[in-house]
């Protein structure tokens, strides 16, 4: 009996699966389904190495270079956060990925009245260079890069970094920087924006028209679909805002006269796991595909390493869940392997505690060995795609390119993606995929472990990381005593230089990084922009 | 009996950007009859108690995930009582722990809705409240 009969005579009895993007899954797939969306191993797939790159960016893959763990880390004051990155140093991570506490993201010092309770609770306070002195003291920052999670004053600490490094005696082009700098997505989802959608892209275009020229091994946005994916896009509308995004951006500093060509192979992205293991593969493969021909396609990039998705692929946080935590410790495992077969160059996982709270030492440490287990215990890292092939996949990766297009074309029919998210139907598209999800949840037709099957009744504690409130006390001290033993007229200065680019649109960068190493802080130089371009307005979404 | 419908203004106060639950809650409560009125992001106690006159809600619903709750639900609570405004009650959903929900409901917050907490059981609390 053939495989069609079989599934024929058993339909009845098997009940769908469809994907959160809307594709179907079938119980079985044949070189049949591959006929059926045409696919093709040289336009489709290639070698590794090849275009359109869906195998691996690599000729050899995870056999010639290793993925970069960077765990998000980061809490309390410098001298904390040192101490940790540090001790995720000596553990074998071999990146860094900064995590700024609130006050900092939104470019308000630790002493702002706003401030009050946040300073150094989700990540580490930074008010001025000195901070960066500490947190990056006695780290080799020739050998190690740096991800700086923060968004709407990502040009600030772009230029402290660079201040920073040269501070300790590097050069500009030995260092590696990758702050996340997408501000079209914070408003989308986690909110950390300040300044209106057209200025916050003109800083992102300054950071990228910079590094160009400057920073020649930093990567001057990271495109992050992850913070999509958390506030509830499904897999295929998280590609498709991104890649729309980074367009948008692409587009800001191509009409300062320059070449996609020249810069686009700095761009890097952030993207999420959680949920279906074999959608989310396909997701990134279908990405890295599809990064590639766009790129082609709309701004003629030909050179091979411009074509690259280079990024983070991120266990993600909402995938964890508050009952049974101890089940987010399996959960995570499945996550990294799913950055494995999707082909991460770079990965970090969410721990299992942070359905709480930031993650504990001993937690942070647990989801970097998960890491290193799968690299060096399983064989995974052996062959190159080890999926590459399979029915199932290839016709699921190709799928998944049609739905990332046709989620594209759906934004850029209703105006595009910065008039899509100013006016806030990107959100509400967000916020209703979210809303159907949860009520699939409710409902039980998506299955949680311990939230809706299996519950236990009781949650188990665990330990969870400890605010001190000393830690925000010795912050504002250490403000204080700076702002009495730097050099004000030189702070008023540059902060006046500062002013004058912003007002005549010359690019910021290179004022900003005189105002660090002047010992400016983040808010007074978040402040000359605010005056400068007012604040960014929240459409009503509902 | 034709009952008025109930008007909720669903607010995020303070810094935090994380506003899936409150989004989502937003459209749970408008497919349940309720009038909802979203904040946005970044409020302040003045501006949440503004909005909320202004569109006259019978309920304010803080959406807190980042421990503040305590201090930020407290405020509103001294804010409406100093503005004279007694006919408004007060809800808190969001990461609150169990130790808390005590605390919260002794300073007069009228009910607690940790994350975790269905649909169902936020409309039918809501309902109760007026």
């Amino acid at each position: 009996m053939g495989v069609a009969t079989y599934i024929k005579n058993e339909k009845d009895s098997i009940q769908k699966v469809i994907l959160q993007s809307g594709i179907e899954v079938k119980p079985v797939y044949t070189p049949e389904d591959l006929n059926n969306v045409g696919f093709d191993y040289q336009t489709d797939l290639g070698d590794p190495g090849d275009f359109p790159f869906t195998r691996s960016l690599h000729p050899l893959g995870y056999r010639s270079r290793n993925w970069t763990t960077r765990q998000y880390t980061g809490f309390g004051t410098p001298e904390e956060t040192n101490q940790r990155f540090k001790l995720m140093i000596a553990n074998g991570q071999n990146g860094l990925n900064v995590a700024f506490d609130l006050p900092t993201q939104m470019g308000l010092d630790s002493d702002d009245p706003r401030a009050e309770g946040e300073v150094g609770r989700v990540g580490m306070a930074v008010d001025s260079l000195k901070d960066f002195e500490t947190a990056f003291h006695g780290i080799d920052l020739k050998r190690i890069g740096s991800g700086l999670t923060i968004n709407a004053v990502a040009s600030i600490m772009l230029a402290m970094y660079q201040a920073v490094a040269e501070k300790y005696g590097y050069k500009k082009n030995q260092i590696s920087a990758t702050p996340q700098n997408d501000i079209l997505k914070e408003v989308v989802g986690r909110g950390a924006w300040i300044y209106p959608v057209e200025h916050g892209v003109r800083l992102i275009g300054d950071t990228i028209e910079y590094g160009m020229k400057e920073l020649p091994r930093c990567n001057p946005v990271s495109i992050c679909g992850y913070h999509i994916r958390e506030s509830g896009a499904n897999p295929a509308q998280e590609i498709a805002y991104a890649f729309l995004i980074a367009f948008a951006y692409v587009d800001n500093v191509a009409a300062r006269g320059y070449q996609a060509e020249d810069f686009v192979g700095r761009f890097s992205f952030n993207l999420n796991i959680y949920g279906n293991l074999w959608e989310t593969v396909a997701k990134f493969r279908a990405a890295r595909k599809l990064w590639a021909k766009l790129l082609r396609e709309r701004y003629h990039v030909q050179n091979k390493k411009s074509l690259f998705l280079r990024g983070l692929f991120g266990g993600g946080g909402s995938g964890l869940t508050k009952e049974q935590p101890e089940n987010n410790i399996m959960r995570g495992a499945y996550y990294v392997l799913a950055a494995a077969l999707g082909g991460a160059q770079t990965t970090a996982l969410c721990s299992f505690d942070e359905a709480y709270s930031i993650p504990t030492e001993r937690s942070t440490l647990l989801s970097l060995r998960t890491l290193q287990i799968l690299m060096d215990e399983t064989g995974l890292r052996d062959t190159v795609d080890p999926l590459a092939g399979s029915y199932f996949i290839e016709t699921l990766t190709k799928q998944m390119e049609d739905k990332i297009l046709s989620e594209m074309a759906e934004i850029e029919s209703v105006g595009g993606i910065v008039k899509g998210i100013s006016s806030g139907e990107v959100q509400r598209r967000v916020a209703k995929q979210a809303y159907e999800y949860e009520k699939r949840l409710q409902n039980g037709e998506a299955i949680k472990v311990g939230v809706n099957k299996y519950m236990e009744g009781v949650t188990k504690e665990v330990e969870l990381h400890q605010y001190d409130n000393s830690w925000a006390k010795r912050q504002i001290d250490n403000l204080k005593a700076l702002k009495q033993t730097r050099n004000n007229t030189e702070v008023e200065k540059t902060l006046g230089a500062l002013r004058g680019a912003a007002e005549n649109n010359e690019n910021v960068m290179p004022y900003l990084v005189e105002c660090c190493k002047a010992y400016a802080t983040v808010g007074e130089m978040a402040d000359v922009f605010r005056d400068v371009f007012g604040e960014f307005e929240e459409p009503s979404l509902f | 009996m034709d009952r008025k419908r109930l008007r909720i203004l669903v607010a995020k106060p303070g810094l935090d950007g994380h506003d899936r639950g409150a989004k989502i809650i937003s459209l749970a409560l408008r497919d349940a009859g309720m009038e909802v009125i979203y904040s946005g992001l970044h409020q302040s106690i003045e501006q949440i108690v503004s909005t909320a006159v202004q569109e006259s809600v019978d309920i304010i619903g803080l959406s807190i995930m980042t421990g503040a709750h305590l201090s930020i639900s407290q405020n509103l609570v001294n804010k409406l009582s100093d503005e004279g405004i007694e006919d408004m009650r007060i809800v808190v959903g969001g990461v609150i722990p169990k130790n808390d929900i005590q605390k919260l409901k002794a300073m007069g917050v009228a009910e607690v809705f940790p994350n975790g907490t269905k649909f169902d059981q936020i409309i039918d609390g809501l309902n109760a409240l007026v």
